[in-house]
């Protein structure tokens, strides 16, 4: 049976090589659910646990594989129906996918089990979500909305989370984010949806929710104004309403891609809501973690697609016979494959590693909210640490969901053109991948804004801190010790580029900012790829071909924020022409 | 109304991906070289059972006759979803034909007691003889029903099911119990549930114990082995995860027709048949290569 986690080598060795077994033991607070056999199907040390991921990875492999995939054309092909009364129909083939994840126990993955989830740590949440997307990106929607139980989880109080949570693990509901508005998109400071307080103290919603996927869920958290005369972020609250006929979808977006995803325009009348912890920290604190989360989502949801153009392409390539022989012996074909695994498994070190130490940070505030026993210094130890780790994931997480998302798009572009006019054709899934790609680098926050996300982090120093820890790394083999010798010089490099912008001024910097960011991610993966190199020999030449390829990018990008040209904004009339009168 | 099902599985080597070592020399199948898999009509039948008890209730206990190494398909039906398994493992019923192995079978439902279903894969792929289920029936004397489809309809103590007769369909009804064989295309197998795969992973049948022990303490003597074996036992019945393991005896099976005692089949002659392929040939995109084509296949009879 096909399986797409088994038939994965590079995700398998990842799984080999990070710490799986220390991540689990923070994760299952020292095996306490198994050893005490309060759950019998808890882990009792770290390599049961480490044995029951793979299990649980073996599982979503083989749906992934034997179900979802071979249902992605044709839910590609019909989409999701509207109906007259504001319901929205699934495709029979999606409310299938649903019916086999929630079979195999998947839709409580993350969640404690005590509401029936599977406890599961975020890096392999990452790990699932990116094998169900390589199936269908769409599809990875529904799987990915997890994280609105986990906000539940985080942030709802007991009464809530004990009657919502058990329902998400069960497979009885979806939920959605109900975030953007016609007016608040990028800016979400700006919602205007209006939450208001009967004599009773309960709450109600009035007004209009845009681009909401899977609107049509049974459980939405909703961003809405509660305090009408603050008209910034601080007030707005979340708050947790159900479906029902108080709420409407108007109209189901027609979309460049990923069609199995219902995209709602959603009209709340008097809809009852309940808060969401305390008012006026909705968008401030609840939804910035929600939105950390799914950034890291789409991440994954980005790896699964440019998995599935690479392997298309590299069969292609290798099948497909001009001149003679088969085209993966043109030079310039050769290039397109090599570049498109070497930028997958780039992408999915720098996410994986993020995915691991989201783990760690979440990990140590959970313990820090639940456990009373902590003596004072542990206590202090661990909030220090989860200050840090939060501080390392303020820049890790904007990146991996740039850095991802832009790979998936170019990889997926690069499949069709290795294709050539048979990718651009609907016989083969290249074109969908395509389609589906393209939104990952727009929605959760655009690639521009997980620049200005990043590129404070790469300014104020804990890039640096961040990547002093495998600058310590000693390396007995010749050609990582080189390699590791180039990225210390493209930090320093990096270095007087961040110097010399921030002598420009802020908006020079906020001018640079991709530039500064590529270039400390190409330092960050550089350093994870010669970690691997150090256990696997094939390993070790990605790590060089990366770092060779990249070099030239990383000095080009320098010269360039050298430069100090800033005539994109000083000469924007002159340079972006008169605005068209004409379309 | 609850009913009560029994599935009949088997390990077999995974003869769809064959490698060069497959055959040993004189012609019989290497196991050692072939993977063993969970016979793909087997996880059908248990499917099919699944479904019946989800729509009906009861219960779904599943059978295998193997070596120890078959309690693995047995933790799989657990993983989806079996409430009880067991395994029915004998060095006296090794070499067992279609024969033996049906009458060992009907011996362990009859065991078993209650049952108003027994479900089997239509065929192994390793045997491909589709008479294992059909033999157990005849010696069960209960009425069976071949090839099913669909089940159509289950009222009281009537069942009537959709046959693939494999030259188009029959709708056919019968009484309970009744044993039936299920065919590939009538559903897809439910994935594993990862909460049960992760209890039952544990589980073991008596006889997996001592080679286990054995790799983990090489160094260890006899005594100790059967100290340990003895220890492990003990922690598995404590969580209700040391799986049923019957003999002959337990089932009260007549030694002579069991294993090669009771195994009439005699293999007249093993055939080493090396397929070769002999070019291709290139049909032109055109209504006249596509008729020839045509033409081609069904002259061969690959076509009506």
């Amino acid at each position: 049976m096909a399986n797409f986690f088994l038939d994965n080598e590079d995700i398998l060795f990842l799984l080999k090589h990070m710490d799986v077994a220390e991540l689990a033991r923070i994760q299952e607070d020292d095996f306490v659910e198994g050893r005490t056999a309060q759950y019998d199907y808890a882990p009792v040390d770290a390599a049961d646990a480490v044995d029951n991921y793979h299990r649980i990875l073996e599982i979503i492999g083989e749906v992934s594989a034997e179900v979802i995939a071979p249902n992605a054309e044709q839910v590609d092909a019909e989409g999701n129906t509207l109906n007259e009364d504001g319901t929205v129909t699934l495709h029979p083939l999606v409310r299938e996918n649903l019916r086999r994840l929630t079979q195999a126990d998947m839709m409580g993955f993350t969640l404690p089990r005590k509401y029936g989830g599977l406890n599961c740590p975020n890096l392999i949440y990452t790990i699932a979500s990116e094998i169900v997307s390589r199936a269908d990106a769409s599809f990875t929607n529904l799987f990915g909305l997890q994280g609105i139980a986990e906000t539940v989880y985080a942030f709802a109080n007991d009464e809530i989370r004990d009657e919502i949570l058990p329902r998400f693990s069960r497979g009885e509901v979806t939920g959605a984010m109900v975030l953007t508005e016609p007016d608040a998109g990028s800016d979400l400071q700006a919602v205007r949806l209006r939450a208001w307080q009967d004599e009773q103290g309960n709450w109600f919603l009035n007004g209009v929710k845009r681009f909401i996927t899977n609107g049509c869920g049974e459980i939405l958290l909703t961003l809405a104004r509660s305090e009408p005369e603050i008209s910034d972020g601080r007030g707005l609250s979340l708050f947790i309403s159900e479906r029902s006929d108080k709420v409407r979808v108007r109209h189901l977006e027609h979309k460049l891609g990923i069609h199995g995803s219902p995209t709602c325009e959603l009209v709340f009348e008097d809809t009852p809501a309940r808060l969401i912890g305390e008012r006026q920290r909705g968008l401030i604190t609840y939804v910035m973690a929600l939105m950390n989360g799914a950034r890291v989502g789409i991440a994954a949801q980005s790896l699964g697609i440019g998995e599935a153009a690479y392997r298309l392409a590299r069969t292609y390539a290798h099948t497909r016979q001009q001149f003679g022989k088969p085209i993966e012996r043109l030079p310039a074909v050769a290039e397109l494959v090599t570049d498109m695994k070497i930028d997958v498994e780039a992408a999915r070190a720098l996410a994986y590693e993020t995915s691991f130490i989201c783990d760690q940070e979440n990990n140590n505030l959970r313990i820090l909210e639940f456990r009373k026993d902590l003596d004072k210094e542990e206590a202090r130890n661990r909030k220090q640490a989860a200050r840090a780790l939060g501080r390392i994931n303020g820049i890790l997480t904007p990146m991996s969901k740039y850095y991802c998302s832009e790979m998936s798009c170019r990889v997926a572009h690069n499949t069709i053109q290795v294709m050539g006019g048979s990718g651009y054709m609907r016989d083969y899934p290249a074109e969908r991948y395509l389609r589906d790609a393209r939104i990952t680098t727009i929605y959760e926050g655009t690639s521009q804004l997980q620049v200005v996300a990043a590129v404070r982090g790469v300014t104020s120093g804990t890039f640096e801190t961040y990547i002093a820890r495998f600058e310590s790394r000693q390396y007995d083999d010749p050609v990582l010790a080189e390699l590791k010798q180039k990225l210390l010089d493209a930090k320093q490099q990096t270095l007087e580029a961040v110097q010399f912008a921030k002598q420009q001024g802020p908006a020079y910097v906020d001018l640079s900012g991709r530039r500064l960011v590529d270039m400390a991610i190409t330092i960050i993966i550089g350093h994870l790829l010669l970690g691997q190199g150090v256990t696997d020999e094939r390993k070790k030449h990605v790590a060089r071909r990366f770092i060779q390829r990249e070099m030239p990018v990383l000095h080009a990008n320098r010269e360039q924020v050298l430069s100090a040209d800033s005539a994109a904004m000083m000469e924007y009339e002159l340079l972006a022409g008169k605005v068209p009168t004409t379309a | 109304m609850p009913y009560d099902s029994i599935v009949c599985v088997k390990q077999v080597p995974d003869t769809a991906n064959i490698t060069a070592e497959a055959m040993k020399a004189d012609g019989t199948v290497n196991r050692a070289a072939l993977p063993a898999i969970f016979n793909p009509e087997d996880l059908n039948a248990v499917e099919a059972a699944l479904d019946l008890r989800d729509r009906f209730g009861g219960t779904v206990t599943v059978i295998t006759m193997g070596p120890p190494k078959a309690a693995e398909i047995l933790r799989d039906c657990l993983g989806r979803g079996a409430d009880r398994a067991i395994l029915i493992t004998d060095r006296r019923a090794a070499a067992s034909d279609t024969l033996a192995t049906g009458y060992i079978l009907s011996q362990a439902i009859r065991t078993i007691g209650r049952y108003d279903v027994v479900f089997c894969g239509r065929q192994a792929i390793d045997g491909d003889t589709a008479q294992v289920g059909p033999q157990c029936a005849e010696k069960l004397e209960i009425p069976q029903i071949t090839y099913l489809e669909n089940l159509e309809a289950l009222q009281g103590r009537t069942i009537r099911v959709k046959r693939n007769t494999g030259h188009g369909w029959e709708i056919v009804e019968g009484p309970l119990p009744v044993m039936i064989t299920v065919v590939g295309t009538a559903n897809q197998p439910r994935p594993c549930a990862a909460k049960r795969v992760t209890r039952w992973k544990k589980a073991r049948v008596p006889a997996e114990l001592p080679g286990e022990v054995k790799a983990a303490m090489p160094a260890a003597s006899d005594a100790e082995v059967q100290a340990e074996v003895q220890r492990r036992t003990e922690v598995l019945q404590q969580r209700g995860l040391l799986l049923e393991q019957w003999d002959l005896d337990k089932i009260g099976a007549d030694l002579q027709r069991c294993g090669l005692a009771g195994s009439p089949t005699k293999v007249y002659r093993v055939q080493s048949i090396v397929l070769t392929k002999e070019g291709y040939s290139e049909i032109p995109a055109s209504e006249e290569g596509v008729r020839k084509l045509i033409q081609e296949l069904v002259v061969d009879r690959t076509l009506g």
